[in-house]
């Protein structure tokens, strides 16, 4: 709660500059408009508006600002605009249309959440092989840790184009690679916590003559899901990216990546960014629901987060 | 012909997995020799049965081709290769990946004087790293046309929030007892910026720096795929995927795993010769 009083200060001042970057950002566009409406532009000529920088035109032309904000296709729209456009697309619309954002959303939502579910299965079967075979520790552990500096999801086209010439299109091409980001994050964060336990708690439970698999099931595994957290996080957010990119080059036709495809191939600016808002907000809500799920779970088994 | 090719990749494995069993659970399984030697070998084992499987299978190259496609390929492009990794890594991710870090750095610092703006910062900054900012990239493509400038501002904004947030936690990374020596020091704020709190804050400020080595490549590569002149490796990535040359993909793909490990290894020798003196590097 300390923090809220700040949180929307700096929320305000990244709003306050945007609105005032609409002004210099659209100022040409408006300045040729409002030329068709006869309304006078200094200077008049359109090349010579052309030297100018937006800035610049702005301050000769303060007459026009409040046009900036009112553009039917503006290069940057005003955060109005985009509030607008989103309720017409989220609230207003059928979520069955083609052009309701809840639509699309879904679309990319499930291919994240089926990708994250096999990506994070996986890993956690990965992490407790490696935890448990030393050969597969000294194998594959480097590959994991090296994997996470390779830009992979420049495999996205590529992935769509294998899986689709062998029949398989749709979701699942996305949610393979949605797998596939937020599996190695999850493999380098389980293994850690799978490791947490120090040797004094590992004798502890040699002392009570424990098995191996009740020191999994009671040691390590419950030591592991504070770190088991923290990479959910960051493989739910990995995952949304990689269905929206895996959207994006190959021409799909429902999605959050399709849909600002489509904003800036048919110069509808506000689709664009209603999209990437909505994205936006829909990475926000996994986030959070992950962070409200560490809360509760750690809350029960009485720790606190990592 | 099916039996042999599944039998001759299991062999491969069998006999993989065996040496690094021995060698895993060996004597000299804690000299640095075999701590490379082993991933070397697990490489080597899943690259020589794709070559296998993909050979004996007859898998098409439109779908899989073998390894010994790709090497030969990369070995025959490499104009095309060096010309698109300057393209794409030199003048795209670089360029945004320092204009981002210093913009981080002024941001942090400029905010670091008040710990109103703190506490408002860090949240706000970390959700924003959560975000899929690489969508931002037909926008930027819109505003700076196709050429590299436009990559460079999405990898800008893409690197800004994961270093501003480090750095700025970073800043506040130092006890009380510490700043109480500094003040009978009589150091005022920059002396007790430069010679406390920046050293403080280096491990974490590396943290970000290599979070965003990924990221700069990622969104360097990405944005590429919205348009671009005809160079650079996301041109090329999406053309060759157009015209299933998957080889020459293959290829661009083993470039740019090439050049993340660089960036980061690079970012993770500054920082040990940075911060020697922390726990994690001794």
């Amino acid at each position: 709660m300390k923090s809220l009083l700040p949180v929307l200060t700096v929320i305000a001042a990244i709003l306050l500059f945007w609105v005032v970057s609409v002004v210099p950002m659209n100022m040409h566009l408006t300045a040729d408009q409002a030329q068709r409406q006869d309304i006078a532009v200094t200077p008049d000529a359109p090349a010579a508006r052309q030297e100018h920088s937006g800035i610049g035109l702005a301050l000769r032309n303060t007459h026009l600002f409040a046009m900036t904000y009112t553009l039917d296709r503006p290069r940057l729209p005003s955060p109005h605009q985009v509030a607008v456009e989103m309720w017409d697309t989220i609230a207003l619309k059928k979520i069955t249309s083609r052009r309701s954002l809840v639509y699309h959303g879904w679309v990319t939502l499930s291919a994240t959440l089926l990708g994250f579910a096999i990506g994070t299965g996986l890993g956690i079967l990965l992490a407790v092989g490696i935890v448990y075979n030393k050969a597969m520790d000294m194998s594959v552990m480097p590959w994991a840790i090296a994997s996470q500096t390779i830009p992979i999801l420049a495999l996205a086209p590529m992935i769509i184009v294998m899986l689709g010439s062998i029949g398989i299109q749709g979701l699942f091409p996305k949610a393979v690679i949605s797998a596939y980001l937020s599996f190695f994050p999850v493999v380098v964060g389980m293994v850690k916590g799978l490791r947490s336990p120090d040797a004094m708690q590992l004798d502890l439970l040699r002392t009570y003559h424990a098995s191996p698999a009740q020191g999994f099931w009671k040691l390590r595994l419950p030591a592991s899901v504070p770190y088991l957290f923290a990479s959910l996080k960051i493989g739910i957010s990995a995952s949304l990216v990689g269905a929206i990119v895996a959207e994006l080059p190959t021409g799909a036709r429902a999605g959050f990546g399709a849909r600002m495809l489509v904003g800036d191939q048919y110069g509808q600016p506000m689709v664009t960014w209603a999209a990437l808002f909505a994205a936006a907000i829909t990475a926000a809500a996994l986030v959070g629901m992950f962070s409200l799920m560490e809360r509760w779970t750690l809350r029960r088994m009485g720790m606190q987060a990592a | 012909m099916t039996g042999t090719a599944i039998i001759g990749a299991l062999a491969v494995w069998g006999a993989g997995w065996f040496v690094n069993t021995r060698l895993a659970n060996s004597a000299a399984a804690q000299s640095r020799f075999v701590q490379l030697l082993v991933p070397a070998i697990f490489g080597l084992t899943l690259l020589i049965m794709w070559e296998l499987l993909v050979r004996l299978l007859d898998v098409s190259p439109v779908i899989l081709p073998p390894p010994t496609a790709i090497a030969s390929r990369f070995a025959g492009e490499l104009p095309i290769l060096w010309a698109d990794f300057v393209q794409t890594i030199i003048k795209g991710a670089m360029t945004g990946y320092i204009v981002g870090m210093f913009a981080a750095f002024a941001v942090a610092v400029l905010a670091d004087r008040s710990d109103f703006l703190t506490r408002g910062i860090l949240p706000v900054g970390g959700f924003m790293a959560a975000l899929p900012i690489v969508g931002t990239a037909p926008i930027f493509v819109r505003w700076l046309g196709s050429d590299w400038e436009s990559k460079a501002a999405v990898v800008a904004v893409m690197v800004f929030f994961p270093i501003l947030v480090n750095t700025v936690a970073g800043l506040r990374d130092t006890t009380a007892m510490q700043r109480d020596l500094m003040r009978t020091y009589g150091a005022g704020y920059w002396p007790t910026f430069f010679k406390l709190r920046l050293p403080a804050a280096m491990p974490f400020i590396f943290n970000g720096l290599k979070i965003a080595t990924t990221l700069a490549l990622i969104g360097a590569i990405v944005a590429e795929f919205f348009g671009s002149p005809t160079v650079g490796m996301g041109f090329r990535i999406s053309t060759s995927v157009g015209q299933l040359a998957l080889d020459m993909v293959w290829a661009e793909i083993v470039v740019a795993a090439l050049a993340g490990s660089a960036f980061y290894g690079a970012m993770a020798f500054f920082e040990k010769r940075v911060t020697f003196w922390h726990p994690s590097q001794r």
